[in-house]
């Protein structure tokens, strides 16, 4: 699985980074996000799955 | 299809002050994309199941232009627009509301707020000494509920908290319904006045606070312009501290209504989190500030809704949606329900959520604690609720230990 973030749409809401801090940051500028790790597995899966569903801009995906 | 003439009246009242208008479960249940009336005599489209409030709020097709004829609008006469104002980012789409947000989300991001928290829990620590040694009852929202939130968001921007009770009673005629609209004119225009004239300041002193930054860094960048930072201070300012407490104040009551759920919070440190979501879906405070105005034909739920049409995405009828919540009318604090609309969906999502949850867990967390007997003084039928505001909320809220 690969975590693929559109840094275009994200408002910078920060849900992700709630969801999982070890999956996701906020650039220090403009608050969109980062991600530190794009191909979680197990419980870091499921909180990445959690992350995408939550997002409001619908800035991120899953792939594979 | 219900016609202009029956289509019912909108803003609908409370029967319960804990649950959204009864009408709002029918409407979901029966016609979830319907027509109602608003004040001014014009129709608009109410959404009110989740999954389509997500949507309404996410697609470019529904613009947020408040300047837009269409918009709709929730208050008897409209007030007339000052060309001269700014518009702030929550009236803009894109491409224009990107940059505007962005050149603010940095001083909101998980980590900034993180490292307020130090500073939110003095704030509440000193109000909860004042209020513990002064005579009872007390009125919660005087004591706690609103100088907390007010006491941060102008620490944040810079604003000297001594004008807190100008810009506190400007905004309560800002968000009333039935309010003269000479006097919510009046009310918008003082406030832009006295931040026109804070910032102008800060464009000399350039202090270490948002707006002093904001200058530093827009100027870098060769954008700055003070009309704009104006808008985002006034937006900032007043979004800032009204609605925190009035969810500081119904949380209250919530928890103390429910002594088990109170219970539970208290057992457990780690629940806050999750029961500041649950209360934030729960009461949906600011359930008809989504509202859009439609700019190209969108079909939504099999219903087509045309441009120029308005729209009202009702967040608390989403948030009580049996398909997105399971037992939606019930209070558990351990939902981990985080899909709620409470703060809106989309690009306009509140930006300062973050700051919001931090407060209130802070206080919810420090006034159970701190004063383990706190009960209300006044039955809870005779509280004040906010049912004439835009926001609901508390207008007082007396309580004893």
């Amino acid at each position: 699985m690969k975590i693929v973030a559109d840094t275009g749409r994200c408002v910078g809401a920060g849900q992700c980074v709630l969801t999982d801090p070890r999956l996701f940051d906020q650039d220090e500028d403009d608050g969109t996000v980062v991600v530190l790790d794009d191909a979680p597995e197990g419980d870091l899966a499921d909180a990445a799955r959690e992350a995408v569903e939550i997002c409001p801009s619908q800035a991120l995906s899953l792939h594979g | 299809m219900t016609t202009a003439h029956d289509a019912p009246q909108f803003p609908m009242t409370r029967e319960c002050p804990f649950s959204p208008p009864a009408e709002y479960r029918r409407i979901r249940e029966e016609e979830p994309v319907s027509r109602v009336r608003l004040p001014n005599g014009s129709g608009a489209w109410v959404v009110s199941k989740h999954e389509h409030v997500r949507l309404v709020l996410n697609d470019p097709r529904f613009s947020a232009d408040r300047a837009n004829p269409d918009f709709p609008v929730l208050t008897r006469q409209s007030v007339e627009r000052d060309p001269k104002a700014e518009r702030t980012m929550i009236t803009m789409d894109a491409p224009e509301h990107g940059p505007a947000r962005r050149a603010v989300l940095g001083e909101f991001t998980v980590k900034r707020i993180d490292a307020l928290r130090p500073r939110v829990q003095e704030i509440v620590d000193d109000l909860i000494d004042r209020m513990l040694a002064g005579p009872k009852p007390v009125d919660l929202v005087e004591a706690l509920a609103l100088p907390m939130p007010s006491l941060v968001i102008c620490e944040l921007l810079g604003v000297p908290y001594a004008d807190h009770d100008f810009f506190q009673s400007r905004t309560a005629a800002m968000i009333k319904w039935e309010v003269d609209p000479k006097e919510r004119k009046a009310a918008f225009d003082d406030v832009r006045d006295y931040l026109d004239g804070l910032v102008a300041t800060k464009e000399r002193d350039r202090p270490d606070d948002l707006l002093g930054r904001q200058i530093t860094k827009l100027t870098a960048e060769g954008t700055y312009r003070r009309g704009p930072l104006v808008g985002t201070a006034f937006l900032l300012l007043i979004a800032g501290h009204e609605t925190t407490a009035n969810m500081i104040s119904l949380g209250t009551v919530a928890l103390l209504e429910n002594p088990d759920q109170l219970a539970a919070l208290l057992a457990d440190p780690e629940r806050t989190p999750d029961a500041v979501e649950e209360l934030l879906r729960y009461f949906t405070i600011a359930d008809v500030v989504t509202a859009r105005v439609c700019v190209r034909d969108t079909e939504v739920g099999g219903v087509l809704i045309r441009a120029g049409e308005g729209v009202l995405a009702l967040g608390h009828a989403a948030n009580r949606d049996e398909e997105a919540f399971p037992r939606p009318d019930e209070l558990d604090i351990e939902r981990g329900g985080r899909h709620h609309v409470a703060f809106g969906f989309g690009p306009h999502q509140c930006l300062g959520q973050n700051l919001a949850r931090t407060e209130l867990r802070i206080a919810f967390d420090t006034l159970f604690r701190r004063v383990p007997g706190l009960r209300l003084a006044v039955p809870v039928d005779e509280l004040p609720f906010k049912h004439d505001a835009a926001i609901y909320g508390l207008y007082r809220l007396p309580v004893t230990w």
